[in-house]
């Protein structure tokens, strides 16, 4: 390679006021004033969004999918943890 | 001046009339603030004590109920109240993390709390003597303060608004998992009937009082509704709740402690009697039965976690020894 490999940043969005950021996908940039323009163009050419995080992508720490299940099967047992495992007779209306 | 992780805003203690007049005119406008925003500095204190007490009441809340996990009668009954206490917890750390947002830091909101600085809701005061409380809890103390949250949901200040309507989400089972237990109750035998009364007995009148003082001594009301902070009165939040709550006691067939309680025809509003308020301003200055006790609890929770914040410090700091170690060599 003749060149260092160019950064990756991942963008996120907020559309609207008041929404969080959402992620929305990744750009190369050299810093993070690049990124955040490159973000700009690549993201915003429709009027996407409000404002806009960068983050260098190697930032951003993980959860391995293979740990899927040890990680989230759990709380599928955990019904209770839901409104509708309560019995609230209909009379009472909505709580 | 960002504690953790956003950038650092330029704050300005002079009255910018230009600012202000923006700012004003985005509230207006439906605008959500966001951190980053420029804000006066009296509406970041102002979110900043309100979050802070609205966290520390999650947290200092998770005692009166944890008092009875281990007493539970069932275990249907107590997984469920584990999974609340535990859910209280993660509704102190979104809060914690919103007013980190603005500037503080977790720890010195919490060292407010430990030296007895700062205010959490009065209703934690009061003990939970019965396994009744623990559905009038839910049902009641639980039912009141979504009735306070909900509206907080469209609050001006974006993290906090976010995070009201994830707490909001979770909660949605906290109330019916009182108003079962209170059902149970009622449904069964003479003894514990007059124990869910005596929960409601007990609990009516402080949950009234969990809205705060009536508008016409309210200190903070009118700037927090004209910043969008807070969306109704007091005592308006406080006759919607009390509309919402007689019928559901009604049908318990339970009666509520107050002889003055009477349906406006004309309104469709539930009237009440007075509210003690010299009671309520002696549990909120820590005049309440517990108040002692929950304090007392906090900070032994926070010292005899010393030691695991320690470990953890003491870990990364290794694991980060290791890792430029490894750099170097590589």
């Amino acid at each position: 390679m003749s060149t260092p490999a160019t950064p990756i940043w991942e963008v996120f969005i907020r559309s609207r006021s008041g929404l969080a950021h959402r992620h929305v996908g990744s750009v190369h940039a050299a810093d993070a004033t690049l990124a955040l323009q490159a973000a700009r163009d690549v993201y915003t050419r429709r009027g996407e969004g409000l404002s806009i995080w960068v983050v260098p992508s190697n930032a951003i720490i993980a959860s391995d999918p293979a740990d899927k299940e040890m990680m989230f099967e759990p709380t599928a047992s955990k019904i209770y943890r839901h409104p509708t495992f309560y019995d609230i007779p209909d009379d009472v209306g909505h709580m | 001046m960002y504690s953790q992780g956003l950038n650092q805003a330029e704050t300005d203690d002079t009255a910018d009339a230009t600012r202000a007049a923006r700012f004003q005119a985005r509230i207006d406008a439906e605008d959500k603030i966001e951190p980053n925003d420029w804000m006066p500095e009296a509406y970041r204190r102002t979110l900043i004590r309100q979050i802070s007490q609205h966290a520390h009441s999650e947290i200092v809340g998770m005692l009166p109920e944890g008092n009875w996990i281990t007493r539970a009668p069932s275990l249907r009954r107590k997984a469920a109240l584990l999974a609340k206490v535990q859910d209280e917890g993660g509704h102190g750390l979104y809060l914690y993390a919103a007013a980190e947002t603005l500037g503080a830091t977790r720890e010195e909101l919490v060292d407010q709390l430990l030296a007895g600085r700062a205010k959490y809701s009065s209703i934690f005061n009061y003990p939970t003597l019965t396994w009744a409380d623990i559905g009038a809890i839910g049902w009641l103390v639980d039912g009141a303060a979504i009735m306070n949250q909900i509206p907080l949901c469209r609050c001006s200040f974006g993290p906090y608004a976010r995070a009201m309507i994830r707490v909001c989400k979770e909660e949605s089972f906290h109330q019916r998992q009182g108003y079962e237990i209170m059902l149970t109750l009622c449904r069964g035998t003479p003894e514990q009937k007059a124990m869910a009364q005596d929960a409601l007995d007990r609990w009516w009148w402080p949950c009234l009082m969990m809205f705060g003082p009536p508008d016409t001594e309210s200190q903070h009301s009118d700037t927090s509704m004209k910043w969008k902070i807070k969306r109704f009165t007091n005592d308006g939040l406080r006759q919607k709740f009390i509309d919402a709550t007689v019928p559901q006691g009604h049908f318990l067939g339970l009666t509520f402690p107050d002889p003055e309680l009477r349906r406006d025809e004309a309104t469709g509003h539930w009237s009440h009697g007075p509210i003690d308020w010299e009671e309520f301003k002696r549990v909120v200055a820590g005049g309440g039965f517990c108040a002692a006790d929950r304090l007392a609890a906090r900070r032994k929770a926070h010292e005899e976690g010393e030691w695991v914040r320690e470990a953890a410090a003491a870990h990364a700091a290794k694991r980060a020894a290791k890792l430029a170690a490894s750099k170097e060599a590589a």
